[in-house]
């Protein structure tokens, strides 16, 4: 299957590789998928005080288009606060990358996780 | 060496240079491109000649005689025509059917066709190292069994099967035993006397001859009858008509020949090549060999790479052709059901890929391929949330996953 260039870029340098401290307050933890489903997304966003996003972070296993959605991702959230961030549709994230149907489920899966990452950190502050 | 690497060759193989030169002797006006079945004049004549001593070729490789030999568009159509024209020649004495559940889909989903004609089908689960034992068949031959469909090599582990075991016990219940060749011939010595098969099915593309010709080896003696599934002009002694494509057919008979001639010194060296590959990744964390270990073709070699996915593995292998026991390209997200059948759970079965090795691979080959897949295994372990999991001691079988 052919992919598009930005899926292709995103796989290649994948933005924002890594791990927050998931025990911070001020870290919330999305982890979604299965590994019985080819794919698992973990993603992960610092908020500051005014529920603004100063970082994220994530690691996926999956096909190239759950990489390349779970690193668009990353970029996307950062510096939005999390109203904001919780916004994000798939539909989105599918026309940035230009996602073929058989792919959508990645960017269904990107979606999952930010909104999984929103609730974890705003239950942690109890907000 | 040049890019990228072939090493898909279970999925098919290029044409054998000699084999496309014979060919085209059998398609202009200067050469033999009569129909072998004109009987009137020397056109026909010589294209005929030329069917017959393929079918020679056919049959030497397999131990047969060359008229137990038909003319098929492929091992798909041959096993279209053995299964079902033996289910429905043999349906008076009974209609039970044995076969496994890692067949090609071209034999399952025959037998789901005859399921819905109202057949019974047993799907034999294999061991966890990819094979069918003779017991298995043993245990499920019923009375009214009429076939048994069992594959010499299977196409994504590279399993070699005990053909001849499970050949004499269907011989000792009467049983017609078929199996789907397409993956063994000139990979593994076949000889359906000594196995006792009584139809067997091949295909000229997985042994360097043309795509879009096969064979099916009907038994003469004990002779076994099937029912025509394609009608008209009576070709192949009523079995299958249809003009004979005698280019694609000497194409066939030339590349079966090679294979013939070749055997020995092919496995030989595609063994040390196997061999090389495996050596040059199983120093590698969490690298697991999918199928038998011993009982396989040399060819094959199907591998998974723990805590990574097998597509954007494929992705990562860009000079690489290879396959994937992950199905996230289909629709389904279902990984491979060969895979799955061996009882390898999902993660595994997503984290596979299958290398096949042959004629045109060489030593350069097999260490670029080693070198680009250390590479990205570990690029994408580095990407990987399973592997930080691994090395952090969870066990993923205790984690609760949010299916989707």
């Amino acid at each position: 299957m052919a992919y598009s260039e930005k899926v292709i870029d995103h796989y290649e340098n994948p933005r924002n590789v890594g791990q927050l401290d998931e025990s911070s307050k001020n870290v919330g933890t999305g982890m979604v998928g299965a590994p019985a489903c080819g794919d698992v997304m973990r993603l992960q966003i610092r908020v500051n005080d005014e529920g603004v996003i100063e970082d994220a972070k994530f690691k996926t296993y999956g096909c190239g288009s759950a990489i390349a959605s779970s690193s668009l991702l990353t970029e996307w959230v950062k510096g939005k606060h999390l109203d904001d961030a919780e916004q994000i549709k798939n539909t989105q994230i599918a026309e940035e990358l230009a996602l073929p149907p058989v792919k959508i489920h990645c960017s269904v899966l990107a979606e999952d996780a930010i909104k999984s990452a929103v609730r974890d950190v705003r239950e942690k502050q109890g907000s | 060496m040049s890019l990228p690497i072939y090493l898909d060759y279970a999925s098919t193989t290029p044409v054998d240079p000699v084999v496309a030169e014979k060919m085209m002797e059998f398609m202009t006006p200067a050469g033999h491109f009569g129909n072998p079945a004109s009987r009137s004049h020397m056109f026909g004549w010589h294209a005929e000649a030329a069917v017959e001593d393929a079918r020679q070729d056919v049959a030497t490789l397999i131990g047969a005689d060359s008229r137990e030999i038909v003319w098929t568009s492929g091992a798909t159509e041959a096993n279209n025509l053995a299964i079902k024209g033996c289910a429905h020649f043999n349906q008076r004495k009974g209609k039970h059917i044995i076969t496994s559940r890692i067949e090609h889909k071209a034999v399952l989903d025959t037998c789901r066709q005859l399921e819905r004609e109202g057949f019974e089908v047993t799907y034999l689960d294999p061991d966890s190292s990819g094979l069918i034992q003779p017991e298995m068949v043993a245990e499920a031959i019923r009375a009214d069994t009429t076939i048994v469909s069992i594959m010499h090599v299977n196409n994504e582990l590279g399993t070699l099967n005990d053909i001849g075991a499970i050949g004499k016990l269907c011989r000792e219940h009467k049983i017609i035993f078929h199996v789907d060749a397409a993956q063994s011939a000139g990979k593994t010595p076949i000889n359906v006397e000594e196995m006792f098969v009584d139809m067997m099915s091949f295909s000229a593309h997985k042994i360097y001859g043309p795509k879009g010709i096969g064979a099916l080896f009907v038994r003469r003696k004990p002779r076994v009858r099937i029912e025509a599934q394609m009608h008209g002009g009576g070709h192949e002694r009523g079995m299958r008509s249809g003009t004979l494509p005698t280019h694609q057919i000497v194409g066939m008979g030339q590349a079966f020949k090679i294979g013939f001639e070749t055997l020995e010194a092919e496995t030989a060296r595609i063994t040390a090549l196997r061999a090389r590959l495996w050596d040059g990744v199983v120093d590698m964390e969490e690298v697991h060999l999918n199928g038998s270990a011993n009982q396989h073709v040399p060819g094959i070699v199907n591998i998974s790479f723990a805590f990574v996915e097998g597509e954007s593995l494929m992705m990562a292998l860009r000079n690489l052709a290879v396959s994937s026991g992950s199905a996230c390209t289909s629709a389904s997200l279902e990984p491979s059901y060969v895979l799955r059948a061996l009882g390898l759970n999902d993660e595994m079965a997503h984290s596979s890929i299958r290398f096949s090795i042959g004629r045109y691979t060489t030593e350069e080959d097999i260490d670029a391929a080693i070198a680009q897949v250390r590479v990205a295994v570990e690029k994408l372990r580095l990407l990987s949330p399973l592997w930080d999991m691994f090395k952090a001691g969870i066990d993923l079988n205790t984690v609760q996953w949010s299916a989707h």
